[in-house]
């Protein structure tokens, strides 16, 4: 971890190619240093935070008052950071009887300060948790007092989870945890806070700054989906090649059991929709024996997506990985127990994470859990199938071998979508393919859970959702468009994404036969495009020439009443557009 | 540990905190005599120091100090 000296040095440097953010931050204890942090590690990770911070314990002047600076500002995110010592500040004023009301009078201000915000800003809001302060008043029987503080801070922060889990935008950094691994010695200075009015030690802001900037990151798309997993010494105790199947060290006894509750981890990654992968210098199918006959083994192989075992070398393997996926190096987590392939694949794939495991593989998990290698802002339903998906990609891509011309596998593939505009069932799907969708992608605009339910329910704005299911298997909701209505003939197009795993079927034909007839219908004689470049999406750099719109300076232009239906071989299984 | 060892040691530790080549520091020496010497910046280098010279200040000292060479004797003391 960098130093907060390393981060605020990075200040002086040149931000200007950086992706800027808008940030507001609010705090009841000084904020400069913790301001000057997030700016710095937002550096490392090529973002200008542009960070405006209100004056010191403003929040609620600046929340309740409508002309205040943070409105003017209009950030894109909001942190507040109301810190524990505050907090038992608030509860030594209280009076006796109503110590046991800190948790529900603060959670209602928060709510209220989101509900306010929420009605004046789209800015997600992102709040601090509280590191517990035991004040040792009760001892143990404070766990039986519901108006010791430490009930009150313990029932605040679990409070604080119930309303993030029942509200899209409200999102937790969760420093608490960060007070659990690192000890509160090391978050809390005395000296410092005498001083300073500060309650973060010097050395612990590189960490509340790094969790930070992890989500702003999530909030951006930069997240990880895919796992690739060396075999021999990761996975498991000793080489299966040499050591055979008898030997491994794997099981309940000994460092076998660091290897088991490994796999347990790794398998909840993968049912949380994380991609796994298989890269091992090994004979096939040896290295596939443990996955199919050890008697304790957690993974199984249809949990891996891609299983690649050869005498090839990793570089080369993980590139094919990588190709198959169709996603980018820089969402991807290669772990390998041995520090020569790490150091070979890192030099030759520097945008891969490659994190340096400790020597005892006892420590792997311990390691694992203090770098927060998993951020995400969403969980769906969809993602406990993305593996599935992927295997059937897999197979799709060696039968498509077997067909001489296109057209013929794309009709034997039966495929069928599902056309709807937004609704509460698709939101959360809707909103995380917004920001998982970096490739196919037109202008990468990123949406969360409540612009997509105010899409939906827009005057000027129609949109699309699709799926995609063939004879292999459910895609689920694979694209979707937003149209905006900027005049009277003419419908803009804001967003067009696609999920990767579902090129070359022609379902850009079909999404724009689908919107085109949208427009005709509804008396529109235009659609209009636009590409916004960015590192990733060269792919759809042509999309619209391709599709046939004619350019008109920075736009693309359709006419809808000159235009002929692509052929496509996806039937729609109902169109339930609402014509808002 | 003499007086113009640590002398040089909270300079170098000065230059890299507030990342000014130019620092000179005399016994003399107080914020007003160096820009970015401000309180905040001044509780960095409290912090630095002591984990330069593996000493913790108390809450008080930390205020006290009227220049360079006053924090210098504290050192000391407590390096001795």
């Amino acid at each position: 971890m960098k130093t907060f000296s390393a981060l605020k040095k990075n200040l002086k440097n040149d931000f200007s190619a950086l992706k800027n953010i808008k940030i507001a931050l609010l705090g009841d204890t000084a904020t400069q240093f913790l301001q000057q942090a997030i700016r710095g590690m937002g550096f490392e990770h090529g973002l200008d935070l542009q960070i405006w911070e209100a004056d010191f314990d403003q929040i609620e002047r600046q929340i309740f008052d409508p002309t205040s600076d943070l409105y003017e500002y209009k950030p894109d995110v909001i942190i507040f950071f109301q810190s524990s010592h505050k907090l038992l500040g608030k509860y030594n004023k209280l009076k006796q009887e109503e110590y046991y009301t800190l948790a529900d009078r603060q959670i209602q201000l928060i709510k209220n300060i989101c509900a306010e915000v929420n009605s004046k800003l789209s800015a997600k809001i992102v709040f601090y948790n509280y590191p517990e302060i035991d004040d040792s008043v009760f001892g143990n029987y404070a766990n039986s007092i519901e108006s010791s503080f430490l009930f009150q801070i313990r029932k605040l922060n679990y409070e604080q989870m119930q309303f993030a889990a029942a509200n899209s935008n409200y999102y937790l950094v969760d420093i608490s945890s960060i007070q659990n691994q690192l000890g509160k010695k090391f978050l809390f200075q005395t000296a410092v806070y005498i001083n300073t009015e500060m309650v973060l030690s010097i050395d612990v802001l590189p960490y509340i700054a790094e969790k930070t900037v992890d989500l702003i990151r999530a909030f951006n798309g930069d997240f990880k989906k895919c796992l690739v997993l060396d075999l021999d010494n990761t996975l498991w105790g000793g080489i299966i090649g040499d050591d055979g199947i008898e030997n491994i060290q794997l099981g309940m006894l000994g460092i076998g059991k660091a290897f088991i509750e490994f796999q347990y981890w790794i398998k909840k990654l993968k049912n949380r929709g994380i991609i796994l992968a298989v890269c091992s210098k090994n004979t096939e199918s040896i290295a596939k024996e443990p996955f199919e006959k050890h008697p304790d083994i957690i993974l199984h192989l249809d949990d891996i997506a891609v299983f690649v075992a050869n005498w090839d070398n990793k570089v080369d393997n993980i590139k094919h990985i990588q190709r198959i996926l169709n996603i980018g190096f820089d969402s991807m987590v290669f772990l390998d127990d041995n520090p020569f392939e790490r150091n070979i694949v890192r030099e030759n794939i520097p945008l891969l994470t490659v994190p340096e495991l400790p020597e005892d593989p006892a420590d792997y998990l311990e390691f694992l859990y203090t770098l927060n290698l998993f951020e995400t802002i969403s969980y769906s339903n969809q993602d406990i199938d993305r593996t599935k998906q992927y295997q059937i990609e897999a197979e799709r891509a060696l039968i498509q071998q077997s067909f001489l011309n296109e057209d013929e596998f794309l009709k034997s593939l039966d495929m069928i979508s599902v056309v709807e505009s937004f609704n509460k069932f698709n939101t959360p799907r809707v909103a995380q393919l917004s920001q998982r969708s970096n490739q196919f992608n037109l202008r990468t605009i990123r949406y969360t859970e409540m612009d997509i339910e105010a899409l939906g329910i827009s005057k000027v704005h129609h949109t699309f959702s699709f799926t995609l299911k063939d004879k292999f298997g459910d895609n689920g909701l694979i694209c979707a468009v937003i149209l905006n209505k900027k005049a009277h003939d003419t419908l803009f197009i804001d967003s067009w994404f696609m999920s990767c795993r579902v090129l070359k079927r022609g379902m850009e034909g079909f999404v724009l036969n689908t919107i085109s007839n949208y427009a005709k219908e509804n008396g529109f004689k235009y659609l209009e495009g636009e590409y916004i470049p960015t590192v990733k999406n060269e792919m759809v750099k042509d999309h619209y020439l391709n599709l046939g719109f004619n350019q008109l300076q920075k736009s693309w232009i359709l006419d809808v009443n000159n235009y002929q239906n692509k052929e496509c071989f996806i039937e729609t299984h109902s169109l339930t557009i609402e014509n808002n | 540990m003499e007086k113009a060892d640590a002398l040089r040691k909270v300079q170098e530790i000065f230059i890299d905190i507030l990342d000014n080549d130019d620092i000179v520091l005399t016994y003399n020496s107080s914020a007003n005599d160096v820009d970015e010497w401000d309180s905040l910046n001044h509780i960095q280098l409290v912090v630095a120091i002591e984990k330069a010279f593996k000493i913790r200040f108390t809450s008080q000292e930390i205020q006290r100090w009227k220049n360079v060479g006053e924090m210098l004797d504290c050192i000391i003391a407590k390096n001795a």
